[in-house]
């Protein structure tokens, strides 16, 4: 064959036409491949909502229950601990709770149904880490003699209120997200559901 | 040889080149006379493969990527290395080589790189070694952080609900990113799973080829040695370079008596140390993981450290994204700007030998730097050096320092008044 000779357009195109048609069969294969490692249909009804007995609960306790493989904590706030939210309000980055997560029933000022429980997931909203009890307030949480009482991030440092409101520059963006929930009966709350949507 | 010994080597090679491929490669491969201590580093990483391959092999026997919990309520994962440790026959000796192996191969491969910024092995025709040695570099990084979540102790769920965490901080992506790493919406045994065919097979594979890739494009150019100079250049009467010997048998003679004095502290840390201090198998990682409660102190193994610091130090959100969003940036560039090395390097000379005090001095900040960093990265973010230096402010510094020895090298390698090279290596 001799380098002048005329190319075939004919068989170029067909050429060019398989090509293509076999790139697109390619990454039609790589569709399902990829699809397997998004999350399964088990994983996804994993959710399930999970009940919790707050009825032994004592003033100033908390307790931890499991939801979507996550830490959800039940607070039980005393007055003191409520009122210390009026001291934290000046030093928090969104008071208001604008740009956090929570239902609009939990968009107050104590982030919750009744003042006095505080629903809320127990992961912080910087990279995941779950925050470490501080609720006893001064000196003898380690974080200062001004300290009002509320969590510490051991990963990275970020400091949430007794609202899981967190402080001004702080790592974490918002604060911590509180999980749709309703009250079954007084000592009876059901997280993960709130009978609304 | 014998005659039939000869003939069957006829028979091979007239089917696939083994003698050739023994001399292209060994035999009649020429490196540089002037190899010094720090050419063992080379050889000592592929031993170091192939002892993580080989255990790894034998763990995987014994192990279960099993996250649910057992019927005494452990994660199967967790016990099934409890398991290699204290019921399998060897199991626990197997199981220190692979870990302490993890550790070897990031000592070895650290100062296997030094090497290359000693020497200029990275400058031109070696482009390529050095690309492809910045991709095993990564490769063995993400290999490692995958390992690590293996044993599901308690370092291993949060380290890597830190770190995949960091994914999400990529706009618009981030959060569907890292979904698809998780595979659930917590870290869970579908990570698991995937993070166990990704470190014994997806990335192994890679490794193995960016390896070949890098000692092909070593042989096609040859080595670099302590003086930095071409032995290609003068040749004697047979193309052979004056200044090099064959591979083998001098090198491989005395890249075994590195093997020896590799092995001996290697087996001192397997035999009696194989915690490192905590800084090899952290002591958290002793207890199982535990999605609700995060310990009270976490940190990466010792060589994440200096990039864990470089994501730390960025602390100010920029151009409207996060701070978090920037330190994931920053730690992917401190990493990735290495490959650009022969690119930045202006230098008329290659070895340290002959470059000039800036340059020297700048090798020397960067050093410190990256050292104080890895201290900096094991401690908690409020640390302070005796309790009055606090250690964030250094950590940004040196992250400065660190990108200012790639983003400066342009210009100061330029200005430096270097010594002239010799014609050929100077070895005695």
């Amino acid at each position: 064959m001799s380098v002048d000779q005329k190319m075939d357009c004919g068989r170029r195109n067909l050429l060019l036409a398989t090509s293509a048609v076999g790139g697109v069969a390619a990454v039609a294969t790589a569709v399902p491949f990829v699809a397997s490692l998004t999350p399964s249909e088990r994983a996804k009804a994993a959710g399930a909502p999970v009940e919790a007995d707050i009825g032994k609960l004592a003033p100033g306790e908390m307790m931890t229950v499991e939801w979507r493989g996550k830490p959800v904590w039940i607070l039980r706030r005393t007055d003191e601990m409520l009122a210390s939210l009026d001291k934290t309000d000046a030093v928090v980055s969104d008071p208001l709770s604008d740009k956090s997560i929570q239902p609009d029933y939990a968009k107050n000022k104590h982030r919750s149904i009744k003042p006095e429980y505080l629903v809320t997931v127990g992961i912080c909203t910087h990279l995941g880490c779950s925050p470490s009890e501080r609720l006893k307030p001064g000196a003898e949480s380690g974080l200062g003699a001004d300290w009002a009482g509320g969590f510490l991030c051991p990963c990275h440092g970020s400091l949430f209120d007794l609202a899981g409101r967190v402080y001004s520059s702080m790592p974490a963006p918002t604060n911590l997200d509180v999980p749709p929930h309703q009250y079954l009966a007084d000592t009876t709350l059901l997280i993960g559901e709130d009978g609304k949507a | 040889m014998t005659t039939k010994s000869q003939a069957l080597l006829n028979w091979i090679d007239e089917r696939f080149p083994l003698t050739s491929t023994w001399k292209a490669h060994l035999s009649e491969y020429y490196a540089p006379k002037n190899f010094n201590f720090w050419y063992f580093f080379g050889s000592l990483a592929l031993l170091v493969l192939v002892i993580q391959i080989v255990t790894g092999i034998f763990l995987v026997m014994h192990y279960k990527p099993d996250g649910t919990l057992n019927a005494s309520g452990i994660p199967v994962a967790f016990a099934s290395v409890e398991y290699i440790m204290r019921e399998v026959p060897g199991g626990w000796l197997i199981r220190y080589l692979h870990s302490t192996g993890a550790s070897a191969f990031f000592v070895v491969v650290y100062l296997h790189m030094f090497r290359g910024l000693l020497y200029g092995s990275y400058r031109k025709p070696r482009e390529l070694i050095w690309i492809f040695g910045t991709l095993i570099f990564l490769a063995l990084m993400a290999e490692a952080f995958m390992g690590y979540l293996l044993p599901w102790g308690q370092m291993s769920y949060w380290g890597a609900q830190v770190i995949i965490n960091l994914f999400s901080a990529i706009p618009l992506i981030g959060e569907d990113l890292s979904l698809v790493i998780r595979g659930d919406y917590v870290i869970s045994d579908a990570t698991l799973n995937r993070f166990f065919a990704f470190h014994v097979i997806a990335v192994p594979l890679v490794l193995i080829g960016l390896v070949a890739a890098h000692i092909i494009a070593l042989h096609e150019v040859g080595s670099n040695n302590p003086d930095g100079v071409e032995i290609k250049k003068k040749k004697d009467a047979n193309g052979i370079p004056l200044d090099g010997i064959p591979f083998h048998p001098y090198y491989t003679v005395k890249d075994i008596v590195g093997v020896v004095v590799f092995l001996f502290f290697f087996s001192v840390v397997v035999f009696f140390a194989p915690e490192g201090g905590g800084y090899f198998l952290e002591y958290n990682n002793f207890i199982p993981a535990d999605p609700l409660k995060t310990p009270p102190h976490i940190a990466p193994v010792w060589y994440f450290t200096p990039y864990y610091s470089i994501l730390r130090a960025v602390t100010f959100p920029l151009f409207g994204l996060d701070a978090k969003f920037w330190g994931v940036v920053a730690m992917g560039a401190s990493v990735v700007i290495i490959a650009f090395l022969p690119w930045l390097d202006r230098s008329p000379v290659k070895s340290i030998r002959y470059k000039g005090p800036i340059f020297k001095s700048a090798l020397v900040i960067f050093v410190i730097s990256f050292v104080i960093l890895g201290y900096l990265g094991v401690k908690p973010p409020e640390y302070a050096f005796f309790d009055v230096i606090p250690g964030a402010p250094i950590a940004q510094i040196c992250s400065v320092l660190y990108f200012a020895f790639f983003l400066l090298m342009p210009w100061y390698s330029k200005i430096d008044k270097c010594k002239p090279e010799p014609e050929r290596v100077t070895s005695k």
